[in-house]
């Protein structure tokens, strides 16, 4: 009896060791390869962001600690007096202006004021025209924290407009109508031609002297015509609107998978209850669709909080920053301006905000995907 | 079990497979010693063409030595530079752009150059690359910009054509922008060319910032840009400058269409920019080039362009030297010059030369360039002052507040140069 | 009323493909133009029709300045070799993700999760460093070591055949197989090689087929990093290629275009006639995520 036992438990732990090397050898190739090439590479990016790491540099880098995450991340504040007249009065602008004392008194490399030095004005607040004293938060680099909001700012529209257009679209398609499948594959052309080219080509369009404009002027009397990337107030929306143009053909055929895998028993059965079109949609469609929502919005997402191509070729972040992200941070700082240390802190801060999203998105979105 | 291994040969074959080579390496060639030339004209043929033609002279002038040459499309050509350094992968020659070659003389990456002194004497300031008080680079042609626009534009508009020795004042300046403008007749008094990104900043507006007194850096000490990119004059620049934009003289960014045709279609009155003989051609004897002008201390325009350097890894300098040596003459100065309408870099050639010789058209660059060129700071420090002052000017162009910009700009340089040890200075 | 929702949904699909397609109509009427009317056509109706001085010259002008075939070759070379090699090791560690128990599973599951995150842009400037080191086997007559692997195919290829996304879809795709036929397969006494390679490959060709065109567009798009690692003109890709036509502050606009036309036209052309198996397979990957 004991031997029987101990017989089948060698059988099976011969069987359990033979999973595990046959598993191990399938899986080798590709983890190999991706240790190599890409988490060494991530690895040593990360580390490189605790040093003073310059791309050309004589001196071989030195371990910094903190220093590049506190210039980062660091921020203070600065109380600025009004200028006085010899009088005392309080100086003005011929606009109205109160005219403070200059911030670089403070934030000079060499001010007296070792926790100011080299920090640049985020925003003011606060402003007492009688006392004549103005707040202002200064921070060690405002363009991290501007490239940070524009960031989210276009991951929040760019997920859900994207993911729900890519949605409509598919339900567009998936109706029985002639010529469906020459509709698809044109949604489909711009996720097949690369992001440079595209950028190229709308940057023609988004010209002052541009087809949008021309456009907007036949339609509006009057319109003037609006220098798209280089305005503050659309030079984002632009860039969203082209994103969002060539990439929502790929969520249309994602979504146009999970359409096919609903049974059409299910509709037959919904009809049969006398359900109408919307009624359809709301509670057998949107239901069934619950893998393929988890599974678009993480992909989504991530692509979306990486935003770099279109900046690099369009806009270089500006204009006054408002197009900058942390990808195009980093690369600028890493890259163009060879700081290879600085630009991995900002890899580093990037590279955990992400993760920790993505782990939010996936611990809420449990429950759908159960 | 037997199976398991039976299978996991293909599973290695694989592995295997991937660390093999798809393509074998080909041999060197025995005999001479091949030297590696980099250059940035991938995609520009007459350019090219020039390189090859001394590379094969000197080619067939010596046994010892193979020049080799490789080419880069220049748009990319910095960064394909900077990897290979990085990686320590330089080839024994390499053109570059001129400002940045005090950054790799201190990083090591280049050896000094070992010329007769007569030559380098003969050599535009303009067109050497020094650090250290030692030759590292040179240009066989140089480039400049200059105001250009219509006789006609200055004759209709009311404005006196300025001369050399009597240049536009700043006044005399804003006072034809505004009358362009007023006109009515251009979509923009001038075109700067803010539709270029990156070195066209410090390039073409970095003269303006001079002429009004500031400047990029400290130019005694190399030390700081304290008081000199923010100081009073650097203000009035910025504000000047902030004001071009402000009064719809300039476009923010000048697109494509303006830029590239702005001049000859006429929805421009001015442009400063680059100019050649073909915009001459075109606008068939109208065509006017004015000198810089005089917003406060003197006239500057931008100096320095392509230039060629050896690298310190070289494992044949005295070969990559005496090609160098055997470029630096003036038929080859001449050709490139003549095939590229290129500024010629010594006087020897600019007197024989066809496109800038005297009584041309285009004779008045070399006489800008003569007069009134000021190169970029030669520090190590440059490639770094150049992105920050390209930042501050593209926002002060979309309206920041121009003193809390330049100072912004001064304490990422500074701390840049703290950081470094000031680079030896 | 039927009637008219019915036309509704065609308006909107034919205004659809309008808004889909117009850049790239541009894109081709453009390279028929000198650069002259094709910047003067920009705000215009005529920048989507073939009018002014049309010509094919721009497209000799290609030929004329860059080595395209040359290029091309490289590309699709690159491309293919990279997608072949990537079905076969993403597929392996697909399936051992999927319907295998090992030690390490969840440690690689998390590595594999994590790599998605950092864009390529970031790990670029460490891979070089790590390239310009990492030993290569060359063969001239006798095998030999070298140190460093630039200027070649292989550069180009090596960093991209693990793809966390390749391997996600085939692990998602292997889970949703039935299973009994794996199963059946193991009382049969099948080892797991067997099963992966007579069972679950013949199985998945959906997943192929979203795998293969999720590797093959990027690495036909490659751009950075063959100009980081490629000096030798005769190893670069078209993307690179691109980037001969700004010359000297002058862009020759018009040969752009008939550059990316040579390029997009084909991929446009081929992907209409295979649409039917893409969009099924992409659908049918998509889907059981």
């Amino acid at each position: 009896m004991a031997t029987r036992m101990s017989d089948a438990r060698r059988t099976l732990n011969q069987s359990v060791r033979i999973e595990r090397r046959s598993a191990t050898l399938l899986a080798a190739p590709a983890v190999l390869l991706l240790t190599v090439f890409t988490v060494v590479p991530i690895l040593f990016a990360l580390t490189l962001g605790f040093t003073n790491a310059q791309l050309l540099s004589p001196q071989a880098p030195q371990f910094v600690g903190l220093t590049n995450f506190s210039r980062l991340l660091g921020v203070g504040e600065v109380t600025l007096h009004a200028q006085r007249d010899p009088q005392g009065h309080i100086v003005t602008a011929p606009n109205g202006d109160v005219v403070y004392e200059r911030l670089n008194t403070y934030t000079s490399i060499n001010s007296k004021y070792p926790n100011l030095r080299g920090k640049e004005e985020w925003f003011r607040f606060g402003e007492n025209r009688q006392a004549g004293t103005v707040n202002v938060v200064v921070a060690g680099d405002p363009l991290f924290w501007q490239s940070l909001r524009n960031t989210l700012f276009f991951a929040l529209v760019v997920v859900p407009v994207q993911g729900g257009l890519g949605l409509l679209l598919a339900l567009l398609v998936n109706e029985r109508i002639r010529g469906r499948n020459f509709f698809r594959t044109i949604y489909f052309i711009p996720t097949l031609t690369s992001m440079v080219v595209i950028s190229m080509l709308w940057g023609f369009m988004y010209q002052p002297s541009g087809m949008f404009n021309k456009v907007l002027q036949h339609v509006i009397p009057g319109f003037q015509p609006i220098d798209w990337l280089n305005d503050t107030r659309t030079a984002m929306p632009a860039i969203i609107v082209l994103s969002i143009w060539q990439a929502v053909g790929y969520h249309m055929i994602i979504w146009l998978g999970g359409l096919q895998t609903i049974p059409g028993e299910i509709y037959e059965a919904a009809r049969v209850d006398g359900a109408n079109k919307w009624h359809e949609i709301r509670y057998v469609t949107l239901p069934g669709l619950r893998h393929t929502f988890v599974f678009v919005l993480i992909t989504i997402t991530i692509a979306a909080l990486g935003l770099f191509t279109q900046i690099n070729v369009l806009t270089q972040g500006g204009p006054l920053g408002t197009t900058s992200t942390l990808v195009y941070q980093s690369v600028l700082h890493g890259y163009q301006r060879q700081e290879i240390g600085y630009g991995s802190a900002i890899s580093f801060v990037f590279f955990f905000m992400v993760l920790g999203i993505a782990l939010f998105q996936r611990f809420i979105t449990r429950r759908i995907d159960q | 079990m037997n199976r398991t291994w039976r299978f996991s040969l293909p599973v290695a074959a694989v592995t295997l497979g991937l660390t093999l080579p798809l393509l074998a390496t080909p041999a060197q060639a025995a005999g001479s010693q091949t030297i590696q030339l980099w250059t940035h004209n991938g995609g520009n043929k007459q350019e090219l063409a020039d390189v090859n033609a001394v590379v094969k002279a000197f080619n067939a002038s010596h046994k010892q030595y193979k020049v080799v040459v490789k080419a880069f499309p220049q748009i990319n050509y910095n960064d394909a530079v900077v990897a290979a350094a990085a990686s320590k992968q330089l080839p024994c020659l390499l053109d570059s752009d001129a400002p940045v070659i005090p950054a790799w003389a201190y990083a090591g990456y280049l050896a000094p150059l070992n010329l007769d002194p007569k030559v380098v004497k003969s050599i535009n300031a303009s067109a050497k690359g020094m650090w250290k008080g030692k030759l590292y680079s040179f240009g066989m042609y140089d480039a400049v910009v200059g105001l250009v626009t219509r006789k006609s534009t200055l004759a209709a508009l009311g404005l006196r054509t300025p001369s050399l020795a009597k240049p536009w004042t700043l006044a005399e300046f804003n006072n034809a922008l505004a009358k362009a403008k007023a006109s009515g007749k251009y979509q923009y008094a001038i075109d700067l060319g803010t539709g270029w990104d990156g070195e066209w900043y410090p390039y073409g507006f970095s003269p303006f910032l001079q002429s009004f007194g500031g400047d990029l850096i400290n130019r005694k000490t190399y030390r700081n840009a304290d008081n000199v990119l923010n100081g009073g004059k650097a203000v009035a620049f910025g504000t000047w400058f902030q004001g071009l934009f402000a009064n719809g003289y300039a476009p923010k960014r000048t697109d494509a269409t303006m830029r590239d045709n702005g001049l000859v279609n006429g929805s421009v009155a001015f442009s400063w920019n680059f100019f050649n003989q073909t915009q001459f051609d075109a606008l068939k004897g109208d065509m006017i080039v004015l000198p810089p002008p005089n917003l406060g201390v003197k006239p500057v325009v931008g100096g320095g362009s392509w230039q060629w350097a050896m690298s310190s890894s070289c494992n044949a300098k005295t070969g990559a030297n005496a090609f160098l040596k055997f470029m630096a003459q003036t038929k080859y100065f001449k050709m490139f010059s003549d095939t590229l309408s290129n500024l010629p870099v010594t006087a020897a050639a600019t007197k024989v030369s066809k496109v800038f010789g005297p009584g041309t058209d285009m004779n008045i660059a070399a006489v800008l360039s003569a007069k009134y060129a000021v190169i970029r700071p030669p520090t190590p420090a440059y490639p770094v002052i150049a992105k920050v002052f390209e930042a501050a000017l593209k926002n002060i162009i979309n309206g920041a507040d121009v003193q809390s910009e330049l100072d912004n700009a001064v304490n990422q340089i500074d701390q840049n140069l703290q950081d470094n040890h000031y680079y030896g200075f | 009323m039927k009637l008219l929702f019915g036309l509704l949904k065609y308006a909107a699909a034919i205004l659809l493909t309008i808004v889909f397609v117009f850049p790239l109509v541009f894109m081709v009427m453009a390279s028929l133009k000198p650069d002259y009317n094709l910047l003067q056509d920009v705000g215009s109706i005529r920048s989507f029709l073939p009018v002014g001085p049309i010509s094919l010259q721009n497209y000799q002008g290609v030929f004329d300045r860059v080595p395209f075939l040359r290029f091309l070759f490289n590309s699709l070379f690159v491309a293919t070799t990279t997608t072949v090699l990537g079905l076969l090791v993403n597929s392996m560690l697909g399936f051992a993700l999927a319907v295998m128990k090992w030690r390490g599973k969840n440690v690689v599951f998390a590595m594999i999760i994590s790599t998605l995150i950092l864009p390529f842009e970031v790990i670029a400037i460490p891979l070089l460093y790590l390239m310009a080191k990492l030993p290569w086997i060359s063969f001239d007559g006798g095998l030999h070591l070298t140190q460093g692997m630039f200027n070649s195919y292989q550069v180009q290829i090596l960093p991209f055949i693990a793809n966390a996304i390749g391997i996600f879809l085939f692990m998602q795709y292997f889970k949703t197989l039935p299973k009994e036929l794996e199963e059946s397969a193991r009382i049969d006494g099948a080892s797991w090689f067997r099963i992966y390679a007579r069972i679950a490959m013949p199985l998945a060709g959906p997943a192929i087929g979203t795998v293969s065109i999720l590797t093959f567009l990027p690495m036909m798009n490659s751009y950075l990093w063959p100009i980081m690692t490629i000096q030798d003109e005769s190893y670069r890709p078209v993307m690179v290629g691109l980037q001969y036509f700004y010359v000297n502050w002058g862009t020759a606009w018009g040969q752009i275009m008939a550059y990316l036309t040579l390029l997009t036209v084909p991929v446009v052309i081929l992907f209409l006639f295979m649409q039917r198996f893409f969009v099924g397979s992409i659908a049918a990957v998509g889907v059981k995520g």
